[in-house]
């Protein structure tokens, strides 16, 4: 019989300690998240140096929690999966050191994960891969498309040339005066009004897949001002439901375009701007009932930041044989090619 | 009783292993290259070439700060989770107080180790050895080098001056405090982590999971928010 694989996630890239356990590449044991939102909430934002801090704080409680609640010890763990990168490097750092000190400890194999590997493996502790496949990826700092012909192998077919979607979201929510993080706000005012103004869609060149917010962001805070000036009133619900149109617009179509020149057989929704009601709604709209495509969308735990990703993703880089060593660093620019077969 | 000691708070990059009263093994290194690429590796090349295996260590010791909060972060978090992950009992000790005892032990009066924090500010603190103990005579600060000189020219003792960054600051200690100031070796500037190993050795250890570093400052964000807050109130 084949001993079970259990892969031990750590992920830090941002504001959330995660540590997570899962069993044979699928199963969850374990996904424990502490959040610091709470105490960025008063700054508008993440502040690098808190979250790192508020790292420090957290790690062991997190570890501790998960191997509590996964039920297993040490001398099952297979491997130790942790985010090396892109994020914030101090706040990489926690993860990638209490990694290496958990290796080193118990004489565990590491493995090093791109962040947005991790959150397109999310999917695969929904329902397995079926290559090849298409990933949308959406997130505070990321919007790329992501074609994958086999595990563990990433190609970027398309990507955000400014904003990532998730910034646009943010960026508009403080225009409009909404709390941190303006995300969810945007959402729900955005079923609530209609998408009556009129705001530009970034196609860029003929064929690209490529993305760009900026100008959308630019033209919001713009009707924003000229209303302001003119003495007129703006409804935000109004204001909110034709920004996401513009942003769904945009993706949707791209994807589409895609699904279809890459004839892939999944498509996969990925990151935590996944959790965004509207994306899902008009993706379950256009793809949900294809035959020839089968739309995967992770429930929300799995979409924001978490380990259980990360556990997800470090599963099958173990079984290619791609370990780090004790010198693995934290990379906040690591390109997530890396992890192709070279 | 087997002492692993962790000291990345700056650029000199510590490791040391003590059995019982002997040091069995020292890394040092005083270079500007990344420690979170580098300490893992040392720890792991120290304890094989001295034949020490994780489980057999009795305690981790660890420079807490103050210093540079990502360095000394490095050193916290691979020490706390060593501590945690092994069931070992975690000793910190303030950074500056193990600078303090890599030059200080023989020295006839005040230990002032330091390092530099820019714009004419070091981390600094007081100690002496007293009947063989290394005592804290004002606590580890923030603040001018010009006014630590001030503060250390109205007392009468000798003064030694400890730190890779002293020539940044020398000739401040010299104006105020003349004859009295005594500069250290530059083989005696970086923190010896055998050193640390033995401060930590006696002393009780903590509460792992709430251990932090001793920053000595809050977060500028925080400090700008608290300010903001207190405005708003006035
Ligand atoms: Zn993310």
């Amino acid at each position: 019989m084949k001993k079970d694989q259990w892969i031990m996630g750590i992920e830090t890239s941002c504001d959330e300690t995660a540590v997570a356990i899962i069993k044979n590449g699928r199963e969850i044991a374990a996904n424990i998240v502490a959040s610091q939102i709470e105490s960025h909430k008063r700054f508008g934002g993440v502040v690098p140096e808190i979250a790192s801090r508020h790292h420090v704080e957290q790690i062991t409680i997190v570890l501790e929690e998960a191997l509590y609640k996964a039920g297993i010890t040490y001398s099952d763990l297979s491997a130790i999966a942790v985010t090396e990168g892109p994020g914030l490097v101090g706040a990489l750092l926690i993860g990638v050191n209490a990694a290496k000190a958990v290796a080193f400890a118990h004489g565990i194999p590491l493995v090093g994960v791109h962040h947005i590997a991790g959150h397109i493996y999310a999917n695969r502790l929904v329902e397995e891969m079926d290559f090849p496949l298409l990933s949308l990826v959406v997130s505070g700092g990321h919007t790329e498309l992501v074609y994958m012909k086999e595990h563990g192998h990433f190609e970027v077919i398309g990507e955000t040339r400014d904003d990532a979607a998730g910034e646009a979201y943010d960026k508009v929510a403080r225009t409009l005066n909404l709390p941190y993080p303006g995300g969810p706000h945007i959402d729900r005012l955005a079923h609530e009004g209609n998408p009556t103004i009129q705001l530009p869609r970034a196609w860029l060149e003929e064929g690209s897949y490529d993305f760009s917010f900026s100008g959308l962001k630019s033209a919001v805070i713009n009707t924003v001002h000229n209303a302001e000036q003119r003495g007129e009133t703006i409804v935000p619900e109004d204001l909110a439901a034709s920004f996401q149109d513009s942003v769904i617009d945009v993706l949707l179509t791209k994807t589409e375009r895609a699904v279809k020149e890459y004839q892939v057989k999944q498509l996969l929704l990925a990151g935590g701007v996944a959790a965004n009601k509207g994306l899902r709604a008009s993706l379950e709209k256009k793809f949900g009932n294809k035959a020839d495509i089968k739309l995967i969308i992770p429930p929300l735990s799995l979409c924001t930041d978490n380990a259980a990703m990360i556990a997800a993703a470090g599963s099958v880089l173990f079984e290619k044989g791609q370990f780090a060593g004790l010198d693995l660093n934290a990379n906040p620019g690591l390109d997530i090619t890396i992890h192709n077969d070279k | 009783m087997k002492v692993l000691a962790i000291d990345t708070s700056n650029y000199p990059l510590g490791v040391a292993l003590l059995d019982g009263d002997q040091v069995i093994g020292e890394y040092i290194t005083n270079v500007k290259k990344n420690h979170s690429v580098r300490v893992m590796p040392a720890i792991d090349t120290l304890m094989k070439d001295c034949g020490v295996k994780p489980a057999e260590l009795d305690k981790i010791v660890v420079a807490k700060g103050p210093g540079s909060y990502t360095g000394v972060r490095i050193g916290v978090t691979i020490a706390k989770t060593l501590a945690w992950t092994l069931n070992k009992p975690l000793v910190g000790v303030s950074s500056l107080e193990v600078y303090a005892a890599s030059a200080g032990r023989y020295f006839n009066g005040v230990i002032s180790p330091l390092f530099d924090a820019r714009r004419g500010q070091i981390y600094t603190g007081l100690y002496q050895y007293r009947e063989g103990q290394l005592v804290s005579l004002i606590k580890d600060q923030l603040l001018l080098s010009k006014d630590w000189a001030a503060m250390l020219s109205e007392q009468q003792e000798n003064v030694l001056f400890i730190g890779n960054d002293l020539p940044l600051h020398k000739d401040i200690f010299t104006e105020r405090i003349k004859e009295r100031a005594v500069f250290a070796s530059p083989a005696e500037h970086n923190p010896r982590p055998a050193e640390l190993a033995l401060l930590g050795r006696d002393r009780e250890g903590e509460d792992v999971h709430s251990f932090v570093p001793n920053y000595i400052r809050i977060a500028e964000a925080e400090a700008n928010w608290i300010k903001a807050n207190k405005e708003k109130k006035l």
